[in-house]
């Protein structure tokens, strides 16, 4: 028995793969499912924003001029705001897998309004701070 | 099941104890829930914190960086999402990467990314809260 199984695996046989992605109906939770894991593995990368922060700030006013100036700039601007919206979507998304977590909310009705709370609250609470801080920082100019 | 048992003395149970060679298997699925908890009120505390450090000069915000408040929470925030994020990159490198060598390269990059990007987070905020 045990050398059959091991010649089996030298010689791996072509078999038929499952289907993936391209097979399923597109849904609200499956797509917020994928974009939970894509805003994950953007902040991944996100986190370096923040770094640079707190580098800056502890490194002298040379140092966070620099920061300063890409954050000022349209590009640094859209970074921020697409990083915020990253972290409260993926913070929102969280807080939907925790409550699936305790075995609640999977009904028909609820994982729906799960993932349309997680996107439209995302974009809510993003605009809230994008507006404030657009204030905070002097507003139209 | 009874053909199983007859080949060794050890119970279902201690055999299940033992979690196999890996000795280990929700470890991670558990940290990966217990940073979830715990960052999201570091997340919103970080967010508020970058909110109000807006337009302030370099001395200001290494002053309220620095204060042990706001280090504290910030030190809490970093460490609970750099923990957070090495865990869920793991997971992602292990769930598409193909081959054994690729992806044993990319679970030390991982490493290594998340323990550089954490240190100099602390550092800097220690940094600012020392006053060196």
């Amino acid at each position: 028995m045990a050398e059959t199984r091991s010649l089996e695996r030298r010689t791996p046989a072509a078999r038929p793969l499952s289907p993936h992605l391209q097979i399923y109906r597109l849904t609200l939770t499956f797509l917020m499912s994928g974009f939970h894991r894509v805003t994950g593995f953007v902040l991944y990368f996100g986190i370096l924003l923040v770094v640079w922060w707190l580098f800056a700030a502890a490194s002298g006013p040379n140092a966070y001029a620099k920061f300063e100036w890409f954050i000022g700039s349209y590009i640094g601007q859209l970074v921020v705001l697409g990083y915020t919206w990253g972290l409260i979507h993926h913070m929102l998304g969280g807080i939907r897998h925790l409550i699936w977590d305790t075995g609640r909310g999977f009904g028909p009705q609820e994982r729906e309004w799960l993932g349309a709370a997680t996107i439209v609250g995302s974009l809510i609470l993003t605009l809230i701070v994008a507006g404030i801080s657009y204030l905070a920082m002097g507003g139209p100019r | 099941m009874s053909a199983d048992t007859g080949k060794h003395f050890r119970t279902p149970l201690a055999r299940v104890r033992g979690r196999g060679a890996a000795k280990s298997g929700t470890e991670d699925f558990w940290l990966q829930r217990v940073t979830s908890i715990a960052g999201v009120p570091l997340t919103i505390a970080a967010i508020i914190i970058g909110m109000l450090l807006l337009g302030r000069n370099q001395a200001a915000v290494a002053q309220i960086l620095g204060s042990p408040f706001v280090a504290v929470t910030m030190i809490l925030f970093i460490v609970c999402i750099i923990w957070h994020m090495k865990i869920g990159m793991q997971e992602i490198i292990v769930d598409y990467t193909p081959n054994e060598s690729m992806k044993l390269t990319l679970l030390l990059v991982n490493n290594f990314y998340s323990w550089i990007v954490g240190l100099i987070s602390a550092f800097a905020i220690l940094k600012m809260s020392f006053g060196v």
